[in-house]
């Protein structure tokens, strides 16, 4: 266990940082010690990331003090971190795609005018047999995977000599496998010494990997526990300040009937590759299929292509039917068509608002996206949108100044409950979501699956991609699970476990657990 | 066959501008500036050149093409480096917009030569009159190797200045390659945050490569004014019109250094190739005037059909980097 009497490696104190008029961070104290495992725990927009950009010299304090080996520092620039002995991985890699890891790894150092690449090469293979990393020098870093290029972050930041490393959401992007193996790593950097922080808010993550939990909330330094001393219940109601029930609920399908039949779908995506190959499921009324699957193996492709966005290969087979029996052939009808039929679809992509939503325009004039085309005459109407725009804010309590307020300016959660909204509006009878909750604290989260589960009651076949493989297992009917755009199972929500779902995710065709059932 | 050898050295010539005018860009968008102000920057070159060789010729009795040689590179590599310094301060400290920025150095070094030179054209006593000899000379001074036959005619006719835009890409090559400071250079364009994040100064990156750039852009306008009109002052034009062929050069040759070598002659050949077909009307010879921007629109085409990450220009290329945006 660790010594809390030893000097801390870090010490901050007092430490505060606005942005114009948003407080990110106000009088915080924190403090890491040498040879454990720290957690920053807290909702989005908490401030954890900023206090950390603050020790890594990306931003630099309004006030208060920063103490590294008991002796007062100035972090004015990453290069000042690097000395000393500071290094961060962040949430979005800092990498340059058309360079190789070797080049990665020395951008920035000081040395010899004229690199030597075999050198470099040399030293990358013998940091990776210390700690158990696979990374081969030469790759080009476009060709590497979302793990590798992280496994690249971890030895860049070795490289340099680093003895406190902090990770920003470090598993957001990871399987289960990919996760497990990320924490033997840390747990190996811990035994040699050194000190880790890891930003996060998944609780389970911080129960299995952290020594010491510290909560940020609001910006404001809320405490800090030891792991061992606290539960999930304790961490969620002081980073939400509230008690927050943990269960999501799952309400029993009633009468599920077929409305979605897929056959034999499959999609090219813009670089002739297949990205979805030979999908066929069925997705019933009242149901929620979760879709599964590592980030980018096809999970976009196969919803756009139902959605009438992507053009779908010969031979597939979309069919919509209807409550009155009828029946549809999507494939081949533009997306404006699909739409009409009653199938929607919200895509959250990693930048919240590159798809759906225009940043710069007010909220009835996003919602106006979808009903520009309604009505006679040249001249758009505003007062529909208008009323939907409050109607939404009100129902999914949307916190914005007002209505008119461009959408970048509103949080994440705010955007992605009015993207939501507003294909909920349109009474959808097959409602697609991707990503729905990506990058939403707790308390947002909760509020987006409630929104699912009431879809699903009125009788709506809710297709649900999400990243989180705990959330899928307790809101999902039934989890088709994608590897490398080809369906690898579809497992019962009630039944299946993680490591099954992560088997699937990774090995295709693999025989454990991938028989079909329903 | 005598036409062939004019041709060849009107493209060696030409290309020599349009290599300097590429190359300097080139190391400029490395750094993910997007410099439309080339043109502009040959003017300031040029006019830079020939009012720096001017002044040491009037001020001393016997002018030494040396010395005039040596005065006209510094004038006008300082002058060109200040439109690189103007454009830097917009674009990089201010974060205006690259492409207007640009443009406006364009017009603004276009002014200024053209203001500068009507006025040095006065002060040698009229228009036509401006004539630096002594320096031209030595810009245009070639070695003995010119006389032999015809391998010296192709080769060895041209002023030293040829020769040194030839070892100056080929010195670029080997920077972005194989040195440090290359690698984060070209880092610096693909990804500043990444570059930030790794303790690289991207605003002194992107200032150097932006002047030193700019300082070898104007190279171009000097080559123009001491070896192409020979120390005199014309504003018909083609210094721009030259400006805007490196421009489209640097995406031809897929921000490569070496192939700017290669695709500045290439570009000199089509841009005088209208001389040398015989029978061409005015409109034909027009119509031959614009292969060089037609062969960059192919290669375009081609570039991005094969979609290679390696023949793409900078990741970050005309965009501004602020470090605490959020």
């Amino acid at each position: 266990m660790i010594d809390l009497a030893q000097t801390p490696v870090v010490q901050m104190r007092g430490i505060s940082k606005a942005f114009g008029p948003v407080v990110a961070n106000s009088k915080v104290d924190l403090e890491l010690y040498p040879g454990e495992i720290l957690s920053l725990l807290g909702e989005n927009g908490s401030g954890k990331t900023t206090l950390m950009n603050m020790l890594s010299g990306i931003y630099f304090p309004d006030e208060g003090q920063i103490l590294v080996n008991g002796e007062e520092v100035t972090i004015a620039s990453p290069r000042d971190a690097f000395a000393l002995r500071i290094g961060m991985i962040h949430q979005h890699f800092k990498l340059v795609d058309v360079f190789t890891a070797a080049e990665n790894i020395v951008l920035g150092l000081e040395g010899s005018t004229m690199l030597d690449r075999k050198q470099v090469a040399a030293r990358v293979r013998l940091i990776c047999e210390k700690y158990g990393f696979d990374v081969d020098p030469d790759q080009k870093v476009y060709n590497m995977s979302v793990s590798q290029k992280q496994t690249l972050e971890i030895v860049k930041v070795l490289y340099r000599g680093t003895d406190i490393l902090i990770l920003d959401e470090p598993t957001a992007v990871l399987t289960p496998q990919e996760t497990e193996k990320l924490f033997k790593v840390l747990k190996n950097m811990k035994a040699d010494g050194k000190s880790v922080v890891i930003i996060t808010h998944k609780l389970h993550e911080v129960m299995e990997v952290a020594d010491r939990v510290a909560v940020l909330r609001k910006g404001e330094y809320i405490g800090e526990v030891r792991t061992a001393d606290t539960d999930p219940q304790e961490l969620t109601n002081m980073m939400v300040g509230r008690s927050v029930s943990l269960n999501i609920q799952r309400p029993e399908p009633e009468n599920p009937t077929p409305r979605l039949v897929v056959e034999h779908l499959s999609v090219k995506d813009s670089e002739g590759v297949m990205a979805v190959k030979d999908v066929s499921f069925t997705a019933n009324s009242g149901e929620v299929l979760g879709i599964a699957g590592i980030s980018g193996c096809g999970q976009k492709e196969l919803l756009e292509a139902i959605a009438g966005l992507q053009t779908a290969e010969p031979g597939s087979s979309v069919v919509y039917l209807g409550e009155n029996g009828e029946k549809a052939q999507l494939v081949g009808l533009s997306a404006r068509q699909v739409r009409a039929k009653g199938v929607a679809l919200s895509f959250v992509p990693e930048d919240r608002l590159g798809m759906g939503l225009v940043g710069d325009m007010g909220i009835p004039d996003n919602m106006m996206l979808r009903s520009y085309s309604e009505g006679k005459g040249p001249f758009v109407r505003r007062k529909g949108p208008r009323k939907l725009a409050a109607q939404v804010v009100k129902q999914l309590e949307v916190v914005t100044p007002g209505l008119e307020t461009p959408v970048r300016k509103l949080s994440g959660g705010n955007v992605q409950k009015i993207l939501l909204g507003r294909e909920i509006a349109a009474a959808p009878h097959v409602l697609m979501t991707a990503y729905a909750v990506r990058g939403l604290d707790i308390n947002s989260s909760y509020a987006i699956y409630d929104l699912v589960n009431q879809q699903k009651q009125q009788g709506c076949a809710v297709i649900f991609v999400g990243e989180d493989l705990d959330v899928l297992l307790e809101l999902c009917d039934r989890i088709l699970v994608l590897c490398s755009g080809q369906v690898n199972g579809i497992l019962d929500g009630r039944t299946a476990t993680k490591e099954q779902v992560g088997l699937l995710m990774t090995n295709l065709h693999s025989k454990e657990g991938g028989a079909e059932h329903e | 066959m005598s036409n062939f050898i004019s041709l060849w050295q009107a493209a060696i010539t030409f290309g020599t501008v349009i290599l300097f005018g590429a190359l300097g860009e080139l190391i400029t968008q490395k750094s993910g500036n997007l410099n439309l102000g080339t043109p502009g920057i040959v003017y300031l070159g040029g006019i830079g050149s020939l009012a720096g060789a001017f002044f040491y010729e009037n001020a001393v009795e016997h002018p030494s093409a040396v010395v005039g040689v040596i005065v006209a590179l510094i004038c006008a590599m300082l002058a060109s480096a200040l439109g690189g310094l103007i454009y830097s301060f917009l674009t990089i400290t201010l974060r205006a917009n690259q492409n207007v920025t640009g443009l406006t150095l364009t017009i603004f070094g276009s002014g200024v030569a053209n203001f500068f030179g009507g006025s040095l054209n006065k002060l040698a006593g009229g228009v036509g009159q401006i004539s630096v000899a002594t320096t031209s000379s030595g810009f245009r001074a070639v070695t003995p190797l010119s006389n032999l036959g015809l391998p010296g005619k192709l080769l060895f006719s041209y002023g030293f200045l040829t020769y040194v835009a030839i070892a100056l890409a080929v010195l670029a090559a080997v920077f972005f390659n194989r040195t440090r400071m290359g690698l984060n250079l070209r880092a610096v364009g693909e990804s500043p945050a990444t570059a930030d994040a790794t303790g690289i100064s991207v605003t002194r990156y992107k200032y150097g490569a932006t002047c030193v750039g700019a300082a070898i852009t104007g190279l171009g306008g000097v080559f123009y004014t001491m070896n192409y009109i020979k120390g005199t002052w014309a504003n018909d034009g083609t210094m721009e019109s030259l400006g805007w062929l490196a421009l489209a050069l640097v995406i031809f040759a897929s921000w490569k250094s070496l192939n700017v070598i290669w695709g500045s002659y290439l570009f000199g050949i089509l841009y005088w190739l209208y001389f040398y077909i015989g029978g061409l009307s005015r409109y034909s010879q027009e119509l031959f005037k614009m292969l060089p921007y037609v062969v960059t629109i192919v290669v375009l085409v081609v570039s991005s059909m094969r979609q290679k990450k390696e023949n793409t220009g900078p990741a970050a290329l005309g965009l501004s980097y602020f470090r605490e945006e959020r």
